[in-house]
């Protein structure tokens, strides 16, 4: 068994764990985060994406014990003061998900992908870069649409700001 | 997956010595292929030395035309260095088309190359590069280091450093991936120095990982473009073939991709 603590969406947490427990099922079960999904949990669709020391990982394909000590974000950690992030609200305003099961991946997904491209992106891009998340409802046009557009308004926040 | 137990060594020597105290230790690169094989229970590691927290491992060095890569540099780094995209930007682009972008914020080029995966695609890039694969105990070139599927000339124990190589005047990696697993059916990796010499290095294709094409090399040497490809013949009969394609069909992959990355180069 193994202790161990990180920061989960800005709060230290401390827990103990096998040390063959997945990342994924301790933010579950330990940290009773239940928006991180498992979908395949076999590193191919993408439901358990989350970020640690902001980068977008599979927690399923990572043990716990190797995020000790990291800073990780989940889904749950983007909403602030009760306001959608701007991702969450544009996959709602363009109905970017159906059943929803892969939508924590998906949104945590586009999040890395606009802080890394910013409102540079292009469709191409951006369905070049959902490689590793899949929907098997929407036929990810809508998601598409969502991200675009999250990406053309957090961009433009970024120029009001400057 | 079955227990075991972790470790987190700060230096290359501390994992070392971890590995030697352990019943049946495994190092723990990005882990992208080495937990979900432990998953399967295909692997049972009783002790994982983690590398991924080992600074002298990490990060990417350029003088003039000289590569240095640390072994626990991960694909993004590779894909997005600025100064290694200035003298040899192929193994970018490689890097860039590995996995997902997860995946490659995990996986690394130590990994990936001590794994010897036979459809992976830097193992084409180090034997096209003519790259030193550096350890903790010696310096390897990459012709004497890929020995067969899944099997490379490491001893137990030994550790991947960082890989070396010079930058050639021209390089281009063309792959043809799996429409589901995104794996190189066959991937082709070209290199042409200032001197005129041509490697041509393949992955995804032979049955018994990695390959030179001394054939595709002697036809580029004599003229570098795509059309000298054309009369090469690519004997079929050491590819692999599998229900995804057969040997003929990677034979001819192997072609094609050779002439795109020439075209590319």
């Amino acid at each position: 068994m193994a202790k161990i603590t990180m920061t989960v969406n800005g709060r230290q947490v401390s827990g103990t764990c096998d040390d063959r427990t997945l990342l994924v099922h301790f933010i579950r079960e330990n940290l009773g985060l239940t928006g991180t999904h498992v979908g395949c949990e076999t590193s191919q669709c993408g439901a358990c994406v989350i970020h640690m020391d902001g980068l977008s990982v599979k927690s399923c394909s990572i043990l716990a014990v190797q995020a000790a000590g990291s800073s990780i974000t989940t889904i749950e950690g983007l909403a602030k003061d009760g306001e959608l992030h701007p991702v969450q609200a544009a996959f709602k305003a363009h109905h970017g998900l159906q059943c929803g099961f892969c939508t924590p991946g998906m949104v945590m997904t586009a999040v890395d992908m606009i802080a890394r491209h910013g409102s540079n992106l292009d469709e191409a891009t951006v369905r070049a870069e959902l490689e590793g998340n899949i929907c098997r409802c929407t036929g990810y046009h809508n998601i598409v649409k969502a991200i675009l557009a999250a990406a053309a308004e957090m961009g433009g926040v970024r120029q009001a700001a400057e | 997956m079955y227990e075991t137990n972790y470790h987190r060594p700060a230096s290359v020597q501390e994992a070392v010595k971890l590995i030697g105290g352990a019943a049946e230790g495994k190092y723990l690169a990005g882990g992208m292929t080495l937990i979900a094989t432990m998953k399967q229970r295909l692997a049972a590691p009783s002790d994982l030395v983690d590398l991924r927290h080992i600074a002298e491992m990490k990060g990417i060095t350029v003088n003039g035309r000289s590569v240095r890569i640390g072994a626990a540099t991960t694909h993004r780094e590779v894909a997005s260095s600025a100064e290694l995209g200035a003298v040899c930007p192929a193994i970018c682009a490689l890097a860039s088309h590995i996995g997902d972008p997860h995946v490659r914020n995990m996986g690394t080029i130590g990994g990936s190359i001590a794994n010897n995966d036979p459809a992976a695609d830097y193992p084409a890039a180090m034997l096209a590069l003519d790259a030193t694969i550096v350890t903790n105990s010696r310096e390897i070139a990459a012709a004497d280091f890929f020995t067969g599927l899944f099997e490379t000339a490491l001893d137990d124990g030994e550790i991947i450093t960082a890989i070396t190589f010079d930058a050639p005047a021209k390089a281009a990696y063309q792959k043809f991936p799996n429409p589901a697993s995104r794996y190189a059916m066959a991937g082709v990796f070209v290199v042409r120095r200032d001197n005129g010499d041509v490697r041509v290095a393949v992955t995804g294709a032979g049955s018994s990982g990695v390959f030179r094409h001394q054939g595709m090399e002697a036809a580029l040497a004599g003229n570098w473009s795509p059309d000298a490809v054309g009369n090469v013949s690519v004997d079929a009969s050491d590819l692999l073939a599998d229900l995804h394609a057969s040997a003929a069909y990677r034979a001819n992959l192997i072609k094609v991709m050779t002439k795109r990355a020439v075209a590319a180069a």
